[in-house]
């Protein structure tokens, strides 16, 4: 008989953690070709119109770098939360209230110059993100109120409060009783970089998850927030301020999701409406987790679920695959991914008895 | 208000408090075995659907209740699977749960939407239901309704009073000493995560067989969160989940019923107040110390030892 020991790894081995992901993508692939027999498709056709879908041609690749772009920032402020163990759910909610912020600065000062218009845009957007995300981080740091369902219920309210605003007050008259506002000024919309179809959000990303890299890295209270996420009880006898920490993240946090809800509509948009919430912030989750919450791999991953998005959009469209395919593939890689943990988190020996 | 408005309204927010009833109690059962199970909307939504098409295919709605039962120890397992056999993180696989359920349900039931199925239709229960204002409150509902007046003292007294039920809270209180005393906490924690989830996916069932008798995207709507928040509200105790429960029926009824009234309240205002009382309700029971409540090891792995 053998038997199978398990033994914790003190330190995760960077190249495994990569070798689960791929594995974890391949089976949870593999599993989806089954629901796609289920419709009489081939699994191989199937996952060739998925992949050429995603990245099968330059207007793809754009395509899907415009959707990786919310994707990252949502994912970069869930990443920094996961770190310290608060888990924000909330990007998507924070997302919303970010849109209806940056909105709100573009429908009431359109004839400001741009230069001062979009940075107002993004400060409000941030900030309306960033105070949706500071409540439930007080919440939880005076009562601990539990932040998970805070805020996921907080994102059905942001979401539910856009709909009221684009169905009532800021519907555009002229949009014949369609749910939308009135198109931003031009002056309020993000440029296309050169003659590509990707908008200049592509660089806020690079500055912003720089940005984010160094201040985890190299500052003082980036290594609190590491130290924390490890033991909260170490922590507090090392007097690093947690509770402080806690508002701080949810804050930054609800910060990006803001800001990638003011690229969106002003760069993908030019507007808001409903069809904005795309559920960037449940996918931007997943993409944390694929990343181990690093932000140069959320870029990676932000890009290859963007590319997800994008397949099953060509899938619908040739092959009448309902959207929630994508969902599924979100999901059974989260998971495998989660249970491929075991693999680089532990190690494994059989013994003979 | 006169008793002809706030009867029917009490006795419809029985009648919506009932499946997020079923989805609570399955999310006490898990979580008092110390396992965290978020996917509880993921667990439901299959639930709902698989009830849908079994009564669909068979016309037979008991059998389609049955089996919506076996769907949510099906899709819980998964949970049990990720966090018990590979140790994965409680809450992260939770999540992955509900995206892969509530993505599963869209897309295999594509097919069914806007359909009709047989389900259950009200059984006013003789004598009982004749008993004023408490007869039609509870005692005019489909039989699913009732059975939930049974359930939660059997949970009770199986968990308070039964020694599985005692060694099933050792495992999620001190899982260590459970061990050390001899018991399989694995084993009491995957019958904590199948037992949730049999109900979650009851609760789910209720929607398509009697709540209403369709079936389209979404039905749980966010049940299966409210039913996670209110589990901390009941502070794990099934008798407060009853109360919990028909108090979110309660608001669900009654805004549906100020929509429909043609009230100038714009519907997506109305549509937040069981969010938003969720947030309030969460508030409300921490500030009375409903977090020390919690299993003490609630969504904590067992690491392995030699």
């Amino acid at each position: 008989m053998f038997r199978i020991r398990i033994t914790k790894n003190q330190e995760p081995r960077g190249w495994s953690s990569w070798l689960v992901v791929a594995a974890a993508v391949a089976l949870s692939l593999g599993l989806s070709g089954i629901l796609l027999s289920i419709r009489d498709i081939s699994p191989l056709t199937g996952l060739a119109v998925l992949f050429k879908g995603a990245y099968g041609s330059r207007f793809a690749i754009e395509d899907c770098l415009i959707k990786a772009i919310p994707i990252y920032l949502c994912s970069l402020g869930v990443a920094v939360a996961f770190r310290l163990q608060v888990w924000n759910i909330g990007a998507e909610g924070q997302f919303a209230l970010g849109a209806v912020g940056a909105t709100w600065v573009a429908l009431t000062f359109p004839n400001l110059p741009g230069p001062i218009l979009l940075p107002a845009m993004i400060a409000m957007a941030a900030l309306a993100g960033g105070l949706w995300g500071m409540i439930p981080a007080i919440l939880r740091q005076r009562l601990q109120t539990n932040e998970i369902i805070v805020t996921l219920m907080m994102n059905y309210i942001a979401i539910l409060f856009l709909d009221y605003l684009v169905y009532g007050a800021w519907k555009d008259p002229t949009s014949f009783g369609f749910p939308m506002t009135s198109e931003f000024p031009p002056q309020a919309v993000i440029g296309k970089i050169g003659s590509t179809s990707v908008n200049w959000g592509l660089a806020h990303c690079l500055v912003l998850g720089t940005l984010v890299w160094v201040f985890i890295r190299f500052t003082r209270v980036g290594f609190e927030l590491k130290a924390a996420g490890d033991s909260v009880r170490a922590a507090r006898y090392a007097g690093i301020p947690y509770d402080r920490l806690v508002v701080l993240v949810m804050v930054i946090s609800g910060a990006l999701a803001g800001w990638a809800g003011f690229l969106e509509a002003s760069a993908t948009i030019n507007r808001l409406q409903p069809s904005i919430m795309a559920g960037y912030g449940y996918t931007a989750i997943v993409v944390a987790w694929l990343a181990r919450l690093n932000p140069l791999s959320i870029a990676i991953a932000s890009f290859l679920l963007a590319g997800l998005r994008v397949g099953v959009e060509n899938l619908q469209l040739d092959l009448q695959v309902p959207a929630a395919f994508g969902s599924i593939l979100e999901g059974l890689i989260l998971l495998t991914v989660l249970a491929g943990g075991l693999f680089t988190s532990y190690r494994l020996s059989v013994r003979r008895n | 208000m006169e008793p002809a408005i706030i009867v029917p309204l009490l006795a419809a927010a029985v009648q919506s408090g009932t499946p997020i009833l079923y989805a609570t109690l399955g999310e006490i059962v898990t979580e008092k075995s110390g396992v965290l199970n978020l996917g509880v909307e993921g667990v439901m939504i299959l639930g709902t659907l698989t009830a849908f098409v079994v009564a669909l295919t068979t016309g037979n709605p008991i059998l389609a209740f049955a089996a919506a039962g076996l769907a949510g120890t099906l899709a819980a397992a998964i949970h049990g699977m990720v966090c018990l056999w590979f140790k994965g993180n409680q809450v992260v696989s939770g999540l992955a749960l509900t995206i892969l359920g509530t993505g599963l349900a869209d897309y295999l039931g594509n097919a069914y939407v806007g359909r009709t199925a047989p389900g259950f239709s009200p059984l006013p229960l003789p004598l009982l239901s004749e008993v004023p204002i408490v007869g039609p409150i509870f005692f005019n509902h489909d039989p699913l309704v009732y059975l939930t007046y049974g359930i939660p003292p059997i949970i009770w007294y199986g968990l308070m009073r039964t020694r599985p039920g005692l060694c099933l809270r050792a495992a999620g209180e001190y899982p260590a000493a459970a061990t050390a005393a001899g018991l399989d906490v694995a084993a009491y924690r995957w019958f904590g995560i199948l037992c949730g989830g049999f109900l979650m996916g009851l609760g789910g069932a209720y929607l398509s067989l009697a709540y209403t008798h369709l079936w389209t995207n979404n039905l749980t709507g966010g049940r299966g969160w409210i039913a996670v928040a209110l589990v901390i509200f009941a502070f794990w105790r099934p008798g407060r989940a009853v109360f919990g429960a028909y108090l979110f029926g309660g608001i669900m009824a009654l805004q549906l019923r100020l929509q429909a009234s043609g009230t100038q309240l714009p519907s997506s205002l109305l549509l937040m107040l069981p969010y938003a009382l969720t947030v309030i309700v969460l508030v409300l029971s921490s500030w009375r110390r409903g977090v020390s409540e919690a299993p003490a090891a609630l969504g904590v792995n067992m690491e392995p030892v030699d």
